[in-house]
């Protein structure tokens, strides 16, 4: 908490405790008389003690949410550079068409003869999907990207199952994957066998190759990569593993640096999710999940999961059965998420394919810029080349003067920006992973530049207490990650709070 | 009785045929604040290599791997008492995770020594 103020609040900024420490328990916002004459029929089971629900009136409950939004970072309110999230501008021309009642107010149980204008833009979006990244099929449904991973590497099992090679396990993964990418595998059966880096931050085609063999069921490659480089020898892996039976998923979070340039297709993917909320700019967890459709090659596209869209002459119909296929299953109770196809398909059309070109472009021109003007004042791994969608920097230089990556990351906090990915990807140590997007004008990466050349500098000068303190202008100061996790207190109790347990008194 | 380290930074130390276990210092300290570690039953056996226990601090989660190969004979109860801190203050004594009865002394040979751990450490 701050101590600075008596109220607690700074400036205009309001400190706001839970909504269980300000509500009064016997408060209400509604104003009704007690029930009368009313006689209760749960006998035994009838609730003894109170219910302890917090009660505000309708201007505290407003002030409430209001006072947490404002605590909120936003796209909306400045550079957002967390690498390998794609925090682009969401455009308002996206919200419009989102809200048009045809498409929001729709029941995914209405006949579908009532939502074929939503089919028709759920058959567009697929038709788009697939021409830009040049592959036969799109599921829609996944609701995310680690979703999407799931539906291609349920779809790859199916496509060995149906070969009768279930006896094909083990799945190769890079040393700079997601997170994800080996969790998927494992959650769908598979093993994991780790691949190297070679020294130039790409995935090692000699370890590759060594690692195939008959019993691999498929490899999963993000390209560009996690170091934001791309993988020139792409198209050799994918030939080597196809040689070898097995199939190539690619995992599109990073496609937002080759939108428009490069069609995975071609480089022989057989599965890859887009996630929508990086390169096709719907917001990141939007009211409600989000959506990360999942392309599909001629060979995996038969274990598509459903629903199908069919076009039968005039109308389209949701299919749960097609001949020719063998879905796997479905990834979700009904079709998708229709305000992120929505959006989506909004932003493909009003950029249309050449801006869909230039997104790219300008991502790894904006990045380029960043890279370039940070190269001096901060160890950049990768830095001898030009990088793709994203700045990879990480501690080398400022560590011997004793401060880290966190330390860097507290410090643009009070700077007002929210911070870049701190530690990852793993296989550099204290990695800070730098991702302007495409949507930053020059003056607002030079904004960016200078605060991180004027931390650097502080470093050179030895202002280590500098960093150890930050942040002190947030709301809450440094917290302890450590007791946070070796102790966390993952529930709210009335009492164990000092505000909490005077409220209840009073 | 002799130290000897992986490329992956864990050491191992034999007394007759049980050999302890656990991370490098300079591991500990390249992870930062240990806030979690799973150890492996005793009686479970590891091959060279094998994935064999796993340590997590708040800013990465890493895969300790067998050393040599062999059957756990205990854990360190400190470690599984949820004392996360030994780890960290203490990696080459207090903070071991294992102990395990070896099954191929001469898997050690090609393990480093404590000079050759260093100058590895130091081209890192």
């Amino acid at each position: 908490m701050i101590t600075e103020t008596t109220s607690g609040n700074r400036g205009l900024l309001q400190a706001e405790p839970l909504i269980f420490e300000t509500g009064h328990a016997t408060g209400t916002g509604v104003d009704l008389p007690a029930p009368k004459g009313l006689k209760s029929n749960l006998g035994a089971l009838t609730r003894k003690a109170a219910l302890d629900l917090p009660g505000l009136s309708e201007p505290e409950t407003m002030r409430h949410f209001v006072r947490l939004s404002q605590k909120n970072y936003a796209i909306d309110l400045g550079l957002f550079p967390l690498g390998s999230c794609t925090m682009k501008h969401n455009p308002r021309l996206n919200e419009r068409a989102a809200r048009f009642e045809g498409f929001a107010d729709l029941h995914p149980l209405q006949p579908t003869s009532t939502i074929q204008g939503a089919l028709e833009l759920m058959d567009e979006l697929a038709h788009w999907l697939c021409t830009l990244t040049g592959m036969p099929a799109v599921a829609l449904s996944p609701k995310a990207g680690a979703h999407g991973e799931m539906c291609g590497m349920l779809a790859i099992k199916a496509a060995l199952e149906a070969r009768g090679e279930s006896h094909r396990q083990r799945v190769l993964v890079p040393s700079s994957a997601h997170g994800t990418n080996p969790a998927t595998a494992a959650a769908a059966g598979f093993t994991v066998d780790e691949v190297k880096g070679d020294e130039d931050g790409r995935v090692d085609l000699e370890d590759v190759v060594a690692k195939l063999g008959p019993d691999v069921a498929a490899i999963m490659i993000t390209n560009p990569n996690t170091c934001g480089l791309f993988e020139p020898d792409i198209k050799k892996i994918a030939d080597a593993v196809h040689a070898a039976g097995a199939y190539f998923y690619c995992d599109g979070a990073n496609y937002n640096a080759i939108v428009g340039k490069v069609r995975p297709g071609d480089l022989g993917v057989d599965a890859m999710h887009i996630n929508l909320h990086k390169t096709f700019s719907t917001p990141h967890g939007g009211g409600g999940p989000g959506a990360g459709p999942t392309v599909l090659s001629a060979a995996l596209a038969p274990f598509a999961p459903v629903p199908h869209i069919v076009l039968r002459g005039e109308t389209r119909e949701l299919r749960e059965h097609m001949q020719g296929t063998q879905a796997f299953g479905r990834m979700c109770a009904f079709h998708g998420q229709m305000g992120m196809f929505t959006r989506a398909l909004t932003y493909m059309m009003s950029h249309g394919s050449d801006g869909l070109r230039q997104v790219a472009e300008d991502a790894v021109l904006n990045a380029n810029y960043l890279l370039a003007r940070l190269k001096p004042h901060f160890s950049a791994p990768f830095g001898d080349r030009p990088c793709m969608h994203e700045v990879l920097l990480d501690d080398a230089s400022i560590k011997p003067k004793g401060v880290e990556t966190i330390d860097v990351a507290k410090a643009l906090l009070d700077e007002g920006y929210h911070p870049f990915t701190t530690y990852f990807p793993l296989v550099v140590h204290g990695a800070m992973l730098i991702e302007p997007t495409e949507t930053e004008p020059k003056r607002e990466l030079d904004r960016f530049a200078d605060v991180m050349i004027a931390l650097a500098e502080r470093v050179k000068a030895g202002e280590v207490e500098f960093f150890k303190q930050a942040p002190k202008l947030t709301p809450m100061r440094r917290l302890d990650d450590t007791r946070a996790a070796r102790q966390p207190k993952l529930r709210w109790r009335r009492g164990a709070n000092d505000a909490g347990a005077k409220v209840a008194a009073e | 009785m002799t130290k000897r380290y992986t490329k992956d930074h864990e050491w191992v130390c034999l007394d007759g045929d049980i050999a302890t276990i656990g991370i490098s210092k300079y591991a500990a300290e390249q992870l930062g604040d240990v806030v979690y570690a799973e150890l492996p039953a005793a009686g479970k056996s590891f091959a060279q290599g094998d994935d064999m226990a796993v340590v997590e601090s708040a800013k990465t989660a890493s895969d300790v791997y067998a050393p040599i190969s062999g059957e756990i004979v205990e854990g360190n109860a400190a470690i599984s008492g949820e004392n996360w801190q030994i780890i960290n203050d203490e990696p080459e004594a207090g903070g071991w995770f294992v102990k395990l009865k070896v099954s191929n002394k001469s898997e050690l040979d090609a393990l480093m020594d404590e000079a050759a751990y260093a100058d590895y450490v130091k081209g890192l």
